[in-house]
Formats: structure tokens, C-alpha cells, sequence
């Protein structure tokens, strides 16, 4: 059925291509809705299977009923007219057929409600998640956050990439043809292997706004100050599409949502790729550095990372932390300190996984040139770390 | 006791020297029950039509994809102040003026209880409406939060936020004030014999009615006055920031909101109960379960508002707790429409404008009642919340259900207030296009909302262009069917026509058609005795 649909309306657009219609015919949506889409979109977990066919057992449900009730009425329009001279009846009421039309329909609403209920506790269940994700609703944007699982701590934005010129503006023609996926194509896709339980937790930055995919069955509020959070399991690979659903503001019809479902290898390639981008955009290690910026730098690494120990003096806490003001490492050759920053010694912990070449080189060059240190060696470039580290 | 009498004749001398006062007076005094009845009919068909031009609006923006005659800023203006006026402004004032018109001549009252007071709720009325209006004109408009005003974004809005919420404190003490008239009116000047149970359907629904909206106002005036001091006196009731939560607003908005929801279609039920019987001939079957099908519908409106609420998250429990009781609620709805539909069989029907808009509301309305139950469905609901299914949904109960029946009780009782019959062609006329013009713009919405159209956009994906077009179509349609039933029903219908008799419907019962046509200014002044 499905399948002729799709068969039709790509027959449909295929013929307008043939006979120079423009390309912007409309197309259907991969992941997305078909164009003039009549039911639910394809479902692409369990859950939204279940939906789906709940949704069409009460429809059925309630057709049946409808024709039943409306068929009594409308036998009677036809019939027990006046103009047919038909007589009123005075009959006007009868306890048992209060009771029974009472009674069968508080059987049949429990009957309905009850394969509901299964679904209602599956979709609540969030617990063993093989990945969680924080997504962080803004004003008009999406903030994703990878917590646990493969792909722990990638983050990213995801913002429209329609392109204003095919949406135009009051008075201004869009300039270029829409896309298939118009309003529905992002920059940064959210990508989750296929086949994996993923949690998706919730929250807000400004208002509420609300994520969904109509094909996973998914949808939860982002409410600003509360996490709130749902799953899905996607069973089919393929790119998924859904829009943001509580009313944020101006900007709430462009903020979509993209899910990319990969296969699990394709999954570990995305998370090598995207985390060596990460670490790139952080910072450059082979950027030359002046001695000015690196200390400044260093102040903000060592406020955060060093001031606990060694105090924002430099001069430590005697018998516990190393003094670094008039340290003869810290004014001494640049190797020694650098191998102490990047394996520790002692109580000093090995900063080689939490801080960066730059944060380290940066730290470096500030301990050499605060206080009353003069090092003779009074800058590190984060290149000479990243050769110490190998 | 002989100083009452004394006092009494001296009443009649009074009335009757002032009788009917003319010009402005005759209006801004009024202490009538007719005259501000008409006045509530008047202002809210008024508003029913600026209402209407905000829809057309949206529904101009929504015939393409893309944004071609407002920045969607100024629509999301458009959907709030379209169901703001919508329900505060027009279905809410328009059945107070039918109680105002009908209760006391269906109890056999001389008026309402409180005169004075009736005139005050009314005149709320056009104040908060020019609020609501001219907040348009303000820096940065009108409210953009949706009529449901939902926090923190209610909290970001202009100066136009603070009117609205002033414009609702207003008509909420209007129809607070309404709601003690009626009540005191229903239960204490009913003619002698007119037992409780014995009542017409209308005066019944009206009864529960009014104990819901005493129930119900001073919450919503609760959640917006918070609102209010959140974004002016540093309260954070609903800011996580200062130890609020958004969430707690919509558990007290929906606390209001879903009462509201009975408050807009239980008189609509009370009017199809009085045609149906009228227009079959018949009495009306089972009276005594249609009142405790309402009162039952009044109770369980109170315990199922999170069911608006499903995707805020709440725990498994309270979502099948709500998911029951909202589904419960279809039980006295549907024995409600068995009923009507029981009155109907082995009538002796006649199918005047008011009975075919009396059968296109149990028609159209049931079919807003099955997508409610549908949507009771909590993982259903979870699918299609804040997506067109909703709004088609709440359309048919709301459109199809209230509006229509509305239509119905003006073609009903009409001849009773214009002493006038309305032209029968021009009736039907009005009835078959806004119910094919109805379906037109509203149907197409459940396939839009099942295939995932949010709501409240500005623009959509393409491929829900052509349902789109057709709905804007089927809107414009429906807009010109209602300036057709004010020009070509109503006006002439007050100018002239042929003369009402006291009782221009054959099977029609009630004290109402026992007061000639139109009803004189003064009506039973001595009680009738009923039956």
C-alpha cells in the first residue's frame, strides 16, 4: 500500500520532470513526511510500530461504532419523518438500555486502554541505555551532548541549514528552488548506531521546546532547569526527521531535528572522526604562541587546574605542595617540567589526559614568568609538548 | 406582607412609566434580561468575526510553504489572539447570552436575579476585548505565547503579555459574576412547579456549567496573576532559576483549561437537548440520565487535565491514571449521543434549520469525540500532541460542537427575540456550506497532524503543501458562510419577515412559547404555574 504510494507519487514527479516541469515538484522526505502523507510516518522502532497499530485499532474501534450509531441515525432521518407520516412514538426512556449502553461502553474504553497501558510502561522504560545523549533545547537551536557510551563527550550544535533564500521573507521571492528536505535538513546530524538502546535526556536553556522524531514514536518536552528524558531503539539504518513541537518563539517552525542511524561500524568511524575534529578546533598544538598569550592563558589553566596545591602565590604549602616561585624546575631547563606535567611525580597528578598541549604549554610558560621567576627558558610552544608526550 | 404588596404595585407603576428607555441608555443601563442578552450575542459575534479575520490570516500564511505576508513573529501573534478571542470573546459571551435571553423565560422568572450585576459583567466585556485588540498596537505587539500563555515564554513577551493577562482577569470576573446570576437565578426563581428535575435541559447544563466556571476562573486568574508577577515583581514561580517550575504553570493552566473545555460544549449539549425533541415530537429520552450524564462529565473534567500534558514527562502512574479517567469521560458523552439519537428514533421529524444544525452537531461533534478518545491514548497522544491532529480535534468539538450548536439555538429561539421568522432557503443555505466548508478546512488537518505537522508553524515542509491549500481554501469558505448568515439571516430577520407566533414550532415545549413573539420588554411578571 505503502510502497504504491510511493511508487505513484514517484511516478507522479517523474512524469512532470519528463514534461520540463520545474525540479522543485515536490518529492517525499527520506525519514521525513510524504508529500500529501495521509497516516503516521513509517515507523523505524518497536514503539512506534505499537503506535502505529494501536493508533489503527482505534481507528477501526471507532469507525465501527460510528457507522453503527450514525446508521441507527440516519435509518432514522430517512424513515421516521413527518412528511412521510410517520407518527412520534412517546416512549422516553427504559433503565436497561441506560445500563447496557452505559456498561458497554466503559467495557470497551477499558479494552482499549489496556494494550495502551503496555506501551505506556515500555516507553517510560529508560533504564540500560547503551548511549546517552543530553539534548539542550535553545532559542532557535539544538545543543547535543554525548554523556555515556561510545562517543562520550562529543558535543555539538544543530541548526537549520535550509538556506533563508529558499525560505524568502514578507515581500521577498526565495531566490533559489526548495529541497527535498526543506526545514528539514540540519548542519550537525545527530548520529546513533542502529540497533542500540539510546536515552535521550532533556532540557532547556531559555523556554520549552520539545523533541520528536515521528518515526521513532519519541517525543518529550525540553523544560528549562529540569531534565527530563525518553529512549528509542532504532531498528533500520537511515536518516530520521522531526521538528521541534512546543511553540518557543519566533523561530519555532526552523529548528528541526536530524538522526542519523549508521551501522555500529560506521557509528565507531563517525565518533574517530567527529572527536578528532573536536580536538582540532580546540586548538591547533603546531600554532606558534607569543610569550604574552600563552600567559595569559596559562593564568586561566592554572586558576582552574593548580591554585588548589600550589596556591595562587606560587609558593605552595610547605611539607605538602612544591613551591613554584623560585623553583629551580620552574627556572631550570623547560624538558624536566614538562615530563613532570605530563607524567606527575609524587602527589603531582599526570595532567597528559585532561589538559591539552596548548593548556599545558600554556600553564608552563606562566609559572616561568610570574612571580619572581626569570626562567632563561621562558616560553613552551605546545609543539615541544606534543613531542614530549611521544 | 402588606407593605411587599404595596412595594410590588408600586415596582409596576415605576416599570411602566420608564418602560423600554431609549437611546444609549437603553444599553449602558441595561438591566434587562433580553437586552443584554443581545448585547452579550452582539459583542460576541463581533469578536466571532475578528476572531475569524486573525484565522483567515494564519490560514493565508499557511497556503504555501515559505513566508510571504508576515514574519512569524506576527503569526505567532495570530494563533494567540485567535483563540484567545475565540474562547473569551466569542463562544464563552455567546452562550451567556443565551442564558441571559432563555433562563428566565424557560423557569418562568421575570428576570435574572441580579440586575445590576448583569449589567456590570457585560459591560467587562468590551473593555477587556479593546485590551486584547489594542495590544496589536503596542511595542511589540500582541501576546505570541499561545492562548495557553505557557511559561517561561509568556515571561519574554511585551507589554502586549500584560494586557492580555488584564483582559483575562477582566472577563474571568465577568464570568464569575455571570455564573452567581445564573446559579441564584436557576435555583431560586424557578415558576412554581418547575421542580428541579423537571427543569429544561438548557437551564440544567447552564446549572453545571456555572458551578464549573466558579470553580475553575480563580485558578486561571491564580496563573496568570503569578505570571504576571514573575515578569514584573521578581517572582520566580515559574523560572527553575529561582526555584520555580515551568510545569507547575501548565498543571494549573490545565486546571482551569480542561473544566473550560465543558464550559464551552456542556450548553451546547443543554440546546441540542431542547431542539432534538422539538423537531422530533417526541420527548426527550432519558432526562434523568442526560443530568447525571452532565453533572459526571463536570466531575471527571477536574481529574484528567494532564492528559494535555503527556510529553512534559511525568512518572508511568500519573500517565495511566490520566490516560483512564480521560478516556471515562467518553462513557456519559456517548450515552449522551445515544440519547439524542433514541429521541430521534420513531420521531416524527421535520429538518428546519435549527434541527439540521441540532444533527450536523451530534454528526460532526462525534467525530471530535472519537479523535478525543483516540487521543487519550497516552502513546498515541505522545505521537500526535501539539501536531494539526490536535487542532483539527479541538476544531470539531469546538467549531462543529459549541459554534454549531449555537447556530442551532439563534434559528431555535431567534423568532422568540426578533418576533420575525428567518428565511427557511437562507437557513439552509448557512447550515450545508459551513458544514461542508467546516469539513473542507478541518478534515485534511488529521492527515497533516498523523504525518507530523507541528502546530503553530509559520512554515512547513513542502510536503504538506497541498492538505494546506486546501484547508485555506475551505477556511476562506467558511469565513464567507458566516458574513452570509449575518447579512442574509439575521439583518433581515430583525428588519422584518413574516410574523413569529408564540410558538412557531410544532413539537417545541417549555414556558418560553408560552410569552408571545418577539417576548414583550417584561415577561411573567406574575410566576406562571408550571404544568
Amino acid at each position: 500500500m505503502r510502497h504504491a504510494k510511493r511508487y505513484k507519487s514517484f511516478m507522479l514527479s517523474a512524469a512532470l520532470l519528463a514534461t520540463g516541469m520545474p525540479a522543485w515538484a515536490v518529492v517525499d522526505s527520506q525519514g521525513g513526511p510524504a508529500v500529501r502523507q495521509l497516516n503516521l510516518q513509517t515507523p523505524a522502532t518497536q514503539i512506534a510500530e505499537q503506535i502505529y497499530s494501536l493508533h489503527n485499532l482505534m481507528l477501526v474501534i471507532c469507525l465501527a461504532i460510528f457507522v453503527a450509531v450514525f446508521g441507527v441515525m440516519f435509518y432514522s432521518i430517512l424513515k421516521h419523518r413527518k412528511s412521510l407520516g410517520h407518527k412520534a412514538a412517546t416512549f422516553h426512556e427504559s433503565t436497561s438500555v441506560e445500563i447496557a449502553w452505559t456498561v458497554v461502553p466503559f467495557i470497551i474504553v477499558i479494552l482499549m486502554a489496556l494494550p495502551a497501558t503496555k506501551t505506556v510502561v515500555a516507553m517510560k522504560d529508560t533504564s540500560n541505555a547503551d548511549i546517552t545523549i543530553k539534548v539542550t533545547g535553545m532559542q532557535w537551536k539544538w545543543g547535543y551532548d554525548y554523556l555515556k557510551g561510545e562517543g562520550e563527550g562529543i558535543s555539538f550544535l544543530s541548526t537549520l541549514a535550509t538556506p533563508r533564500t529558499q525560505i524568502g521573507a514578507p515581500g521577498v521571492e526565495p531566490t533559489e528552488a526548495r529541497g527535498d528536505n526543506y526545514l528539514l535538513e540540519v548542519d550537525n546530524q545527530v548520529v546513533v548506531p542502529v540497533n542500540k538502546k539510546v536515552r535521550m535526556i532533556t532540557t532547556a536553556n531559555d523556554v520549552i521546546h520539545s523533541w520528536t522524531i515521528p518515526a521513532f514514536g519519541v517525543k518529550q518536552d525540553a523544560i528549562p532547569g529540569f531534565v527530563r528524558d525518553t529512549w528509542f531503539k532504532a531498528d533500520k539504518i537511515g536518516v530520521y526527521r522531526g521538528q521541534c513541537v512546543e511553540l518557543c518563539g519566533k523561530e519555532h517552525a526552523f529548528m528541526p531535528i536530524v538522526v542519523n542511524v549508521v551501522s555500529e561500524d560506521d557509528y565507531k568511524k563517525w565518533v574517530d572522526v567527529k572527536k578528532k575534529e573536536m580536538a582540532a578546533k580546540a586548538d591547533d598544538p603546531a600554532k606558534v604562541w607569543t610569550v604574552d598569550e600563552l600567559k595569559q592563558r596559562g593564568e586561566k589553566v592554572y586558576a582552574a587546574n593548580c591554585v588548589a596545591c600550589h596556591q595562587a602565590t606560587g609558593k605552595g604549602v610547605p611539607g605538602a605542595f612544591a613551591a613554584l616561585d623560585g623553583s629551580a624546575v620552574v627556572n631550570g631547563e623547560k624538558g624536566a617540567q614538562i615530563g613532570i606535567l605530563l607524567n606527575g611525580k609524587n602527589a603531582m597528578p599526570a595532567w597528559k589526559s585532561t589538559l591539552s598541549d596548548t593548556e599545558i604549554a600554556a600553564v608552563i610558560t606562566y609559572t616561568r614568568n610570574s612571580w619572581s621567576n626569570k626562567a632563561a627558558e621562558n616560553i613552551v610552544q605546545p609543539a615541544e609538548v606534543l613531542a614530549a608526550r611521544k | 406582607m402588606s407593605t411587599t404588596t404595596v412595594d410590588h404595585a408600586h415596582d409596576h407603576s415605576h416599570d411602566h412609566a420608564h418602560d423600554h428607555p431609549h437611546g444609549f441608555r437603553r444599553w449602558l443601563f441595561a438591566t434587562n434580561h433580553k437586552d443584554i442578552g443581545s448585547l452579550y450575542l452582539w459583542f460576541a459575534f463581533t469578536m466571532l468575526l475578528t476572531g475569524g479575520v486573525l484565522a483567515l490570516g494564519i490560514r493565508s500564511e499557511l497556503f504555501q510553504p515559505g513566508l510571504q505576508l508576515m514574519q512569524p513573529e506576527f503569526f505567532n501573534q495570530l494563533t494567540t489572539m485567535h483563540g484567545l478571542i475565540m474562547v473569551f470573546g466569542a463562544i464563552m459571551p455567546a452562550f451567556v447570552g443565551f442564558a441571559n435571553w432563555m433562563i428566565p423565560l424557560q423557569i418562568g422568572a421575570s428576570d435574572m436575579a441580579f440586575a445590576r450585576m448583569n449589567n456590570f459583567s457585560f459591560w467587562l466585556m468590551p473593555p477587556a476585548a479593546l485590551l486584547l485588540a489594542g495590544s496589536f498596537w503596542v511595542p511589540g505587539g500582541a501576546t505570541a505565547a499561545g492562548w495557553t500563555l505557557y511559561a517561561p515564554l509568556s515571561t519574554q513577551m511585551g507589554p502586549g503579555m500584560d494586557m492580555a493577562i488584564f483582559a483575562v482577569h477582566i472577563m474571568g470576573a465577568s464570568s464569575i459574576m455571570g455564573s452567581i446570576n445564573i446559579i441564584t437565578t436557576i435555583l431560586n426563581m424557578r415558576a412554581p412547579g418547575m421542580t428541579l428535575m423537571k427543569m429544561p435541559m438548557f437551564c440544567w447544563t447552564w446549572l453545571i456549567t456555572a458551578y464549573l466556571l466558579i470553580a475553575v476562573m480563580p485558578v486561571l486568574a491564580g496563573a496568570i496573576t503569578m505570571t504576571l508577577t514573575d515578569r514584573h515583581f521578581g517572582t520566580s514561580f515559574f523560572n527553575a532559576a529561582g526555584g520555580g517550575d515551568p510545569v507547575m504553570y501548565q498543571h494549573i493552566f490545565w486546571f482551569f483549561g480542561h473544566p473550560e473545555v465543558y464550559i464551552m460544549i456542556l450548553p451546547a449539549f443543554g440546546i441540542v437537548s431542547q431542539i432534538v425533541p422539538a423537531f422530533a415530537r417526541k420527548p426527550l429520552f432519558g432526562y434523568a440520565s442526560m443530568v447525571y450524564a452532565t453533572a459526571s462529565i463536570a466531575i471527571l473534567s477536574f481529574i484528567v487535565w494532564a492528559h494535555h500534558m503527556f510529553t512534559t514527562g511525568m512518572p508511568v502512574t500519573a500517565q495511566l491514571f490520566f490516560m483512564y479517567a480521560t478516556m471515562l469521560i467518553s462513557v456519559p458523552t456517548g450515552v449522551k449521543v445515544f440519547n439524542w439519537v433514541a429521541t430521534m428514533w420513531k420521531g416524527s421529524m421535520t429538518f428546519e434549520t435549527p434541527m439540521l444544525f441540532a444533527v450536523g452537531f451530534i454528526f460532526v461533534f462525534t467525530m471530535g469525540g472519537f479523535t478525543g478518545l483516540i487521543l487519550a491514548v497516552t502513546p498515541i497522544d505522545i505521537q500526535l500532541q501539539d501536531t494539526y491532529y490536535v487542532v483539527a480535534h479541538f476544531h470539531y468539538v469546538l467549531v462543529a460542537g459549541s459554534l454549531f450548536s449555537l447556530f442551532a439555538g439563534y434559528y431555535y429561539w431567534g423568532p422568540k427575540w426578533t418576533g420575525f421568522m428567518y428565511n427557511e432557503t437562507r437557513g439552509k443555505i448557512h447550515f450545508w456550506g459551513s458544514l461542508i466548508t467546516f469539513n473542507i478546512t478541518f478534515f485534511p488537518m488529521h492527515f497533516l497532524g498523523l504525518a507530523g505537522m507541528p502546530r503553530r508553524y509559520a512554515d512547513y515542509p513542502a510536503q504538506f503543501t497541498d492538505w494546506n491549500v486546501v484547508a485555506t481554501v475551505g477556511a476562506f469558505g467558511f469565513g464567507l458562510m458566516q458574513v452570509y448568515f449575518i447579512l442574509a439571516v439575521v439583518i433581515p430577520s430583525i428588519r422584518g419577515g413574516q410574523p413569529a407566533a408564540a410558538k412557531p414550532w410544532e413539537g417545541a415545549e417549555g414556558l418560553e412559547w408560552t410569552v408571545p413573539s418577539p417576548a414583550p420588554f417584561h415577561t411573567f411578571e406574575e410566576p406562571p404555574v408550571f404544568k
